[in-house]
């Protein structure tokens, strides 16, 4: 298949202090070709697009965007342009409504009316219903996508880069998108595609450049490739699934009956009637799109968010109205999702943030005097056992990177002799390698006797390892299933289906 | 063009070299201003921060400097501790008035009882009194949210109010004759807190800030409430993980900074100032605000910050009585010290790069 070329990019490299992001990078993009951008996280993926996007400039090299030079100083101008993209993160106002939020993102906002007329053309045309009146803050995660795609697509780009679009979306609303961009594709606009999910590049791209380390490593049609094949190329390694010796199921460690809650985070979901029971060797899989209580859930469990006493019980005892250091002690540890502020303090060094859930389990307090010593100990074994890649104990932890941080987070949950387990998102931007070596740490656990319920919204992680599965819709807790027998529609449709989305293909 | 980058981990350097860059600014600008009101910027700089400690009248003025540094390092120091938290005590100057009402109005209660033990009640009361002020604040924040900075700053209108209705009406000396103010508590011994080592400025409460200081430094570097407090200030949600009660740490951290304020308070007033009087408070808990911040809200750096003040503060009279400086210009000057700290403390987190250098 020859297409008419629309963007190449020629030896680009991009230095950061310490990094090279980008390293003599080369690739084309065809006009309505479908662009995978495949590589691990830290591979330099997000650098790449940022230049092409205009929002850093390259250290060497050039591009070309339909046959002329192409250097956009700034994001406005790579719009103007024809370059549109999708970012991972929403960049959206919660209290606003939807054709407000698409006015903020444009140099010059026709009327409202207009505006929201335009909205509700370009969502019919492309099958994203929308009502451009709604609030965002009502709105799912697939929904807020939706808002941030329509705004792409109103400036009638010829490039639209879509970062990770599917990590916040359901098994079906993930074919819809796909059917969107199959149609865009087909009408002859480009989508730069970054993904590391293997199977979704194989059904959807025509063409993928493969990232290691800042290098293009390989360019390959990614139909003709297995996934494995894939896999062992963004990683340079070949991988082995965790290894999974299930112990005895003992007693139930964690009783959760008809837990309830408001939830304490703005435009968060409240938690409705949730029920499960997690025992000794067995690992809960809690699936689900993002904010549907995931994080609610989680302050539930770790006792920041208090509840009546037996709506929790930990290893028997009622706990629901325990703070996070009775929990402790009751031995329940938990790992929240946001590293950075969350379950560590940035601007604390490792032995500080190995003391911040460390103090009571290890011990390493006398009459309310900290035992530094100890903890110091207590941190380096972290980094020692789990292979953290860090200067020393005493840097600060934002000076990590995020996988390295999350395997000491984890590391420092799991090695103070846990009954209970509760990690949201446990691998969430960590590389493949780090990612494994965290599964593997929660097996071992679960296998030593711990009961663990994990948070995640990677499906393919909880499969690997969870012997129950349940997804979190809205705030209720589907009934926990064995993981084994289930089937990927099944689960999708235990997620909730596509929030009212198979409507607009039908027309 | 330049653009400031975030450090990977805060600079050590910058961290401690700040304070000396702020003074060395200070002195620039404040010279300026002083050349620019007609005065030789030279000259007043010397008077303000040498002549106290080496001058002519080094002998009496050194002495100051421990008297008035001694409440400003009390007072900082219960406030860096708040600060640290994130939880802003701007009201300081209205514990330290409520202190020195409660605590003096204890011993006079007892006048002219002759015991030992009326010193000690009445340093307990003018604890008391701070703490009980700060609680107001506090009280309302934990309960109805209410801003603590908006609110313990309007207190101190109201106990200056209270102060001057004190020293009019209440405790205004039966035998003065009707002039507003207190009994004397330098005629009154049992109650009176006297100067320790003739000459040196040293009264109790300057053994207390002391005191406080190194009490502080181990309370933060080795005990886990200093944990948790420095924990909240960073990360809020991080200390509600690790177990930190939020609105208990309010309640501990107000009461703290109140009661030392007003222990501040209570010293002053049985010393150096002698009595309650409509006008004896000089602005000590503002000022402790400048001076919790110029010490890094470090106790130790605090302590050091607090000898800086205090010699602002004498060599700042001495400049105004000796070189007919307006008051307000030694203000101006004490103020841009902390302008400046705020301004150049960017550096400890972040290093400030040209566009050229990075592109290349």
């Amino acid at each position: 298949m020859t297409r008419p070329e629309l963007l190449k990019i020629e030896g680009i490299s991009k230095s950061y202090p310490g990094v090279r992001a980008n390293d003599d990078v080369s690739f084309a993009v065809g006009e309505g070709e479908v662009h995978a951008l495949l590589g691990e996280n830290g591979a330099g993926k997000s650098t790449l697009v940022k230049m092409i996007y205009g929002l850093v400039r390259p250290d060497e090299g050039k591009m070309t965007f339909r046959g002329a030079p192409y250097t956009p100083g700034k994001p406005g101008e790579a719009r103007a342009s024809g370059v549109a993209m999708v970012f991972q993160h929403f960049s959206l106002f919660e209290a606003l409504n939807v054709a407000e939020n698409v006015a903020l993102g444009m140099e010059n906002p026709p009327p409202m009316r207009e505006l929201a007329a335009r909205i509700r053309a370009v969502s019919e045309e492309y099958g994203l219903p929308l009502d451009p009146a709604r609030m965002v803050g009502d709105l799912s995660a697939g929904e807020r996508q939706r808002v941030e795609i329509i705004r792409c697509l109103l400036q009638d780009p010829k490039l639209l880069i879509m970062d990770e679009p599917t990590s916040v979306l359901t098994p079906q609303e993930v074919e819809i998108l796909f059917r969107t961009l199959r149609q865009l594709s087909a009408e002859g606009t480009a989508i730069l595609y970054i993904s590391h999910k293997l199977e979704e590049i194989r059904s959807l791209c025509d063409e993928a450049t493969i990232l290691r380390r800042g290098k293009v490593v390989a360019t390959c049609t990614p139909r003709e490739k297995t996934a494995r094949e894939l896999a062992e190329m963004m990683v340079g390694a070949t991988l082995s699934p965790p290894e999974r010796h299930p112990g005895e199921k003992g007693e139930v460690v964690l009783g959760v009956t008809d837990l309830s809650a408001n939830s304490p985070i703005p435009f968060g979901t409240s938690l409705k009637g949730v029920s499960f029971t997690v025992a000794r060797g067995e690992v809960l899989g809690i699936a689900g799109v993002a904010g549907n209580g995931q994080d609610e859930l989680l302050l539930a469990l770790s006792g920041e968010l208090r509840t009546g006493a037996d709506k929790v019980r930990i290893g028997g005892h009622a706990a629901g109205d325990l703070g996070p250091a009775d929990r402790r002690k009751a031995g329940l540890v938990a790992a929240p999702e946001d590293r950075y502020g969350h379950a560590a303090a940035p601007d604390m060094s490792l032995i500080e943030n190995a003391f911040l859930t460390g103090a009571l389990r290890r011990g390493l307090t006398r009459n309310g005097f900290i035992d530094w010593a100890a903890t110091r100990t207590f941190a380096e074994e972290v980094i020692a056992s789990y292979d953290v890649r860090t200067p020393g104990s005493h840097v600060a932890a934002r000076a990590l990177s995020g996988g390295n941080l999350q395997k000491f987070l984890i590391g420092r949950e799991l090695d103070q002799s846990p009954e209970v387990i509760v990690i949201n998102q446990p691998t969430w931007g960590v590389d493949a390698a780090a990612a494994a070596a965290i599964r593997q740490a929660i097996l071992n656990r679960a296998a030593e006797g711990a009961g663990v319920v994990v948070i995640s919204q990677d499906l393919d992680e909880l499969l690997e390892i969870a012997d129950q599965f349940a997804v979190l819709n809205e705030g209720r807790l589907t009934k926990p299933r064995p993981v084994q027998g289930l089937t990927i529609d099944e689960i999708g449709l235990m997620m909730g289906g596509a929030h009212g989305m198979e409507v607009a293909h039908h027309v | 063009m330049l653009r400031l980058e975030k450090r990977p981990t805060p600079s050590k350097f910058w961290l401690y070299a700040t304070p000396v860059v702020a003074v060395l600014l200070t002195m620039i600008a404040g010279g300026i201003l002083f050349g620019l009101l007609g005065k030789n910027p030279v000259a007043v700089i010397r008077t303000i921060f040498w002549d106290p400690l080496f001058g002519e009248f080094a002998f009496y003025l050194r002495g100051q400097l421990l008297v008035k540094a001694g409440p400003l390092i009390l007072i900082a120091i219960g406030l860096s501790l708040g600060f640290r938290a994130g939880i802003w005590n701007i009201g300081a100057e209205g514990q330290y008035i409520m202190g020195a009402i409660c605590g003096a109005g204890v011993a006079l209660a007892l006048y002219p009882t002759e015991s030992r033990l009326v010193f000690p009640l009445a340093i307990l009361a003018g604890a008391l009194g701070g703490w009980a002020w700060a609680m107001i604040p506090a009280i309302l924040k934990t309960r109805f949210n209410t801003n603590e900075i908006l609110v313990s700053l309007m207190l101190v209108y109201v106990a200056e109010t209270i102060l001057a209705k004190a020293s009019t009406g209440f405790l205004r000396n039966p035998e003065g004759a009707g002039f507003p103010g207190s009994r004397s508590f330098s005629s009154y011994t049992a109650a009176s807190n006297p100067e320790l080592i003739a000459g040196s400025g040293l009264h109790w409460g300057g053994v207390a800030a002391l005191a406080t200081g190194v009490a502080a430094y181990v309370l933060l570097s080795r005990h886990i409430l200093g944990f948790q407090i420095k924990l909240a200030g960073q990360a809020p949600r991080a200390a509600r993980f690790h177990g930190v009660n939020p609105e208990r740490l309010v309640l501990l951290c107000m009461g703290l900074s109140g009661a030392l304020a007003g222990l501040a308070g209570l010293f002053e007033v049985t010393g150096p100032a002698g009595k309650i009087s409509i006008d004896f408070n000089v602005g000590y808990g503002f000022t402790a605000i400048i001076v919790a911040f110029l010490g890094r809200l470090n106790p130790l750096g605090i302590v050091l910050a607090g000898f800086l003040m205090a010699l602002t503060y004498v060599g700042g009279e001495m400049a105004a009585t000796n070189m007919g400086l307006p008051s307000a210009a030694i203000q101006v000057f004490q103020g841009m010290l902390l302008f400046f700290l705020l301004g150049v403390d960017v550096l400890t987190n972040y290093r400030i790069r040209s566009a050229l250098m990075g592109a290349r």
